[in-house]
C-alpha cells in the first residue's frame, strides 16, 4: 500500500526557528530534501517520523546563500587548465563541499574579467545542479563578473580581457558564448558597468535570457546607475568596492541606496571588516537594511591556513583568517572570509537583529535571484537546507537537502 | 466533586499540569494499557498544555502510551485554518511531544459523512477502554465542548448547530467577522463526557464566576480566585481548607491523587499545627 512506501520523514525538535522574521520555539518537518507541512503530516500520514533530531534549542535557519565566491582552498574558478574539465569540476566540488562547513548551502561560482574561450570552456561546467551531501552546496548558476567593466574600476580584473559592446547584446552573448534567445546556459548573474559602451542598452536583454544583473567595477554616475536600474538592473556588486566613492553633490552609484524615484537596488557587501569599513557599511544598512546581501568575494586563498601561498603566478601571505595580500607590493589581494563570519561581523557592524542579519545571507540574495520559493526561508515547499546556529551565530552543523552534515 | 482553588491562570495550569502528569505517571501506561486522556481548545487549558511540554522537555513525562481524544471541532472549516481545532492542538501541544500521531484523536469535520464521524470516534473511545481523564474548560454560560447549558445530560458525539450566541463570541477569532464563523461543529456529548473515569475542569478568570457557581457535580475543578467571586465565601474557605487539612493534618503522603485517604494517621502537635491553627503552639520542654 502507499502508506508503506510513504519516503522517510525527519522532525527536528526544539528548535527556535526563523520564519517571518521572528524567531519561534517549533519543530520542522523534512522529507525528500524538502521541508514539509508538519501539521498535514501529523494528522494525515498517521505515522511516527522515521527519525527525530534533538536540536537542544539551537536557532536553525534557511541555509546561507554566497552570490560571490571566486574561489577558495586554493582552488580558482576563473582558472582551467587545458583539458582540465575533469579536475575543475572535481575541485568545484570539493570548494562545494567544505562550504558547507560555514553553513552556505548554496553559492554562484564567480567568474573574473577573462578571455572568451575561458568563458567558452568553464560556463557549461557551472551549470546550476542540487546540493548534496556527497556534491555538497548547491550551485545556483555562475557569476560572471566582467568583461564589461570599467577600465578604471577594474580592481584585479586583467585589463587586456576587459570589453566593450558596440554591438550591444550579440557581443556580450558572443564573448560568453551564449544564445541571444534562449536561457540555456548557466549564467544567472553579471557584473557590469551600465557607462560602458553598448551595455546600458543590453540590460534588458540579460534579464530576458534569464540574467539577473548588478553594476558594479563602474565609474557610473548617480543619473547613469539610476537608468541602469530602471532597465532591470537589481544589485550592486560589492558597494563601495570597485566605484566612485561617495561625494555629497555626486554621489555615484552609492547615491542609489538613497534614491526615491525608483526601486533601490540590493547590495552585495563584503563584511570582513577590511574591505568595507564597520562604520560605512553602518550608514548603507541604516539606508537601506532590507536590500543588504552579505557575499564573501572569496578568492582562492580563502579557507587556506594562514602562511605563504602561490595563487595562479602571484606569491601571497595570508595572515590570521582574514587577511590576504600580495607579498610583493603589502596590497590587499581579496577577501578571505566565510560568509558565517561574514553574518557575525554584519550583525556587529549594523547593530542590527539576529534575524536581519541571517535574512541578508538567506532571504534577501534569494530574492534577488527569484527563487525564494525554496531557498532563503524555512517556509513549507522550501528546499531542506539548514543551518544550525549557537547565540553568538557560530555554525553548529548543516542540512543539505534533507541529509545531515 | 473536588474543587481546587489556586490564586491565578499561572498556579491553575501548573496544578492541572502537574496532576495530569502524576495520574499518567502513577498509571504506567504502556502499548498494551495506554492512558486515554481526553482534551479540550481554547483559552482556558493552554497554559496547562504549555506546562506539560515543558515537563516533557525535561524528561519527566513520555506521551509514547497516551491515546488522545479530543471534544470538538468546526464543520467544513479547513483542517489547516489557524482557527480549526486541528491546528490548536498541533500548535498549542502535539507538535512538541512525542505522542504518535495515530494515537492523537481531533474530529474531523470535513467528513464526507458526519454523522458516521461521531458515530466512529465514540466506539474508537470504548475500544481502548474509555477515557481515563476527560480535561474540560467550560464557558462563561457553563457549556462544555459544543453542548450549550441545557443540551442532554446523556448526549453522544454529534453534529451541533452553534447558538447564535457563540457565533458572536466566536467571531472574535475570525477577524470579527460573523459570517465567516463556521455554523455547525462536531462535538463530544456531556455523556460522553461523564462516561470517562474522571473529568477535570479548568475554571479561570471572573467571567466564568457564575458558571463555576452553578458548575455539574462529579468533577475535579481547578479554578483561580476569581473565577470564585460568585460563591459563597463560606464555600471557597471550605474547599481552600480542606486541601490545607489534608496537607496538614493527614499528609500529603496519605492523600492519594484523586482525593482519597489512604490511611489517617492520629496528628501529633507540631508546628506545622501551630500555623493552621494560627495560635503559637507551647512546647513545654524545649529542645536545643
Amino acid at each position: 500500500m502507499a502508506k508503506d512506501t510513504n519516503p522517510p520523514v525527519t522532525k527536528i525538535i526544539n528548535c527556535r526557528l526563523i520564519r517571518d522574521k521572528i524567531i519561534y520555539d517549533d519543530v520542522l518537518y523534512l522529507q525528500n530534501g524538502t521541508i514539509i507541512d508538519p501539521l498535514v503530516n501529523f494528522f494525515e500520514c498517521g505515522e511516527e517520523p522515521t527519525r527525530v533530531i534533538d536540536a537542544k534549542g539551537a536557532l536553525v535557519a534557511p541555509g546561507f546563500i554566497d552570490i560571490q565566491v571566486n574561489g577558495g582552498f586554493g582552488f580558482d574558478f576563473s582558472q582551467c587548465e587545458v583539458g582540465g574539465e575533469q579536475v575543475y569540476v572535481e575541485n568545484m566540488k570539493k570548494i562545494a563541499r567544505r562550504l558547507l562547513k560555514f553553513g552556505c548551502t548554496s553559492f554562484m561560482p564567480t567568474l573574473i574579467s577573462s578571455a572568451s574561450e575561458v568563458y567558452h570552456k568553464i560556463l557549461p561546467l557551472l551549470c546550476p545542479r542540487k546540493g548534496s551531501k556527497n556534491d555538497g552546496a548547491e550551485i545556483l548558476g555562475s557569476h560572471v563578473e566582467g568583461p564589461f567593466i570599467s577600465y578604471n574600476k577594474k580592481g584585479a580584473h586583467e585589463q587586456s580581457t576587459l570589453h566593450n559592446a558596440p554591438n550591444g547584446f550579440s557581443d556580450i552573448a558572443k564573448v560568453y558564448g551564449i544564445s541571444e534567445t534562449g536561457n540555456n546556459h548557466s549564467i544567472r548573474l553579471v557584473t557590469v558597468a551600465p557607462e560602458v559602451e553598448g551595455v546600458m542598452d543590453s540590460i534588458h536583454d540579460l534579464t530576458r535570457v534569464g540574467i539577473t544583473v548588478s553594476i558594479g567595477h563602474s565609474t557610473a554616475t548617480t543619473e547613469q546607475a539610476e537608468k541602469a536600474v530602471e532597465k532591470g538592473a537589481r544589485l550592486i556588486t560589492h558597494l563601495f568596492n570597485a566605484m566612485q566613492p561617495f561625494h555629497h553633490r555626486n554621489p555615484g552609484i552609492i547615491g542609489l541606496l538613497g534614491t526615491t524615484r525608483i526601486p533601490r537596488p540590493y547590495y552585495g557587501i563584503i563584511c570582513d571588516g577590511i574591505h568595507v569599513h564597520p562604520n560605512s557599511l553602518r550608514i548603507a544598512y541604516d539606508a537601506h537594511p532590507h536590500g543588504a546581501i552579505l557575499v564573501t568575494d572569496a578568492v582562492p586563498a580563502m579557507g587556506l591556513p594562514p602562511g605563504e601561498h602561490t595563487l595562479g603566478q602571484v606569491r601571497v601571505r595570508k595572515i590570521g583568517n582574514e587577511r590576504v595580500e600580495v607579498i610583493e607590493t603589502g596590497k590587499l589581494a581579496g577577501a578571505v572570509v566565510s560568509i558565517d563570519k561574514c553574518i557575525q561581523n554584519f550583525k556587529k557592524f549594523s547593530g542590527c537583529s539576529i534575524v536581519q542579519a541571517i535574512e541578508a545571507a538567506t532571504l534577501h540574495p534569494a530574492q534577488l535571484l527569484g527563487i525564494q520559493h525554496r531557498k532563503g526561508t524555512l517556509n513549507v515547499g522550501s528546499d531542506a537546507d539548514l543551518v544550525f546556529l549557537d547565540d553568538d551565530l557560530n555554525v553548529i552543523t548543516c542540512f543539505i537537502a534533507g541529509e545531515q552534515v | 466533586m473536588r474543587l481546587i482553588i489556586r490564586k491565578d491562570y499561572d498556579q491553575v495550569s501548573e496544578y492541572m499540569a502537574s496532576y495530569i502528569k502524576k495520574r499518567i505517571l502513577e498509571f504506567k501506561p504502556t502499548p498494551n494499557r495506554p492512558f486515554v486522556l481526553g482534551l479540550p481548545t481554547g483559552s482556558s487549558p493552554i497554559g496547562t498544555y504549555k506546562k506539560l511540554v515543558e515537563y516533557h522537555r525535561k524528561g519527566e513525562l513520555s506521551f509514547q502510551d497516551v491515546i488522545t481524544f479530543n471534544m470538538d471541532e468546526y464543520v467544513g472549516l479547513p483542517r489547516d485554518h489557524p482557527e480549526s481545532y486541528h491546528s490548536f492542538m498541533w500548535n498549542h501541544f502535539f507538535k512538541y511531544i512525542d505522542i504518535k500521531p495515530q494515537n492523537a484523536h481531533v474530529l474531523n469535520g470535513n467528513a464526507s459523512d458526519l454523522d458516521a464521524e461521531c458515530l466512529q470516534f465514540e466506539e474508537k473511545i470504548k475500544a481502548v477502554g474509555g477515557i481515563e481523564l476527560f480535561l474540560g474548560g467550560i464557558g462563561p454560560d457553563g457549556h462544555i465542548a459544543f453542548n450549550e447549558p441545557g443540551s442532554s445530560l446523556t448526549s453522544r458525539t454529534r453534529v451541533k448547530t452553534l447558538a447564535y450566541d457563540t457565533i458572536i463570541a466566536n467571531s472574535r477569532f475570525f477577524d470579527g467577522d460573523i459570517s465567516k464563523v463556521p455554523r455547525m461543529a462536531l462535538t463530544v456529548g456531556v455523556g460522553t463526557v461523564m462516561d470517562a473515569h474522571e473529568v477535570a475542569v479548568i475554571i479561570s478568570g471572573a467571567h466564568k464566576a457564575l458558571a463555576l457557581a452553578k458548575c455539574i457535580e462529579e468533577a475535579l475543578i481547578v479554578c483561580d480566585e476569581d473565577a470564585t467571586l460568585e460563591l459563597h465565601v463560606k464555600t471557597v474557605r471550605y474547599f481552600t481548607n480542606i486541601e490545607k487539612v489534608q496537607a496538614e493534618l493527614i499528609g500529603l503522603e496519605n492523600v492519594g491523587l484523586q482525593g482519597g485517604i489512604k490511611k489517617y494517621s492520629t496528628p501529633v502537635p507540631s508546628p506545622v499545627r501551630d500555623q493552621f491553627y494560627g495560635v503559637p503552639f507551647k512546647t513545654p520542654f524545649k529542645k536545643e
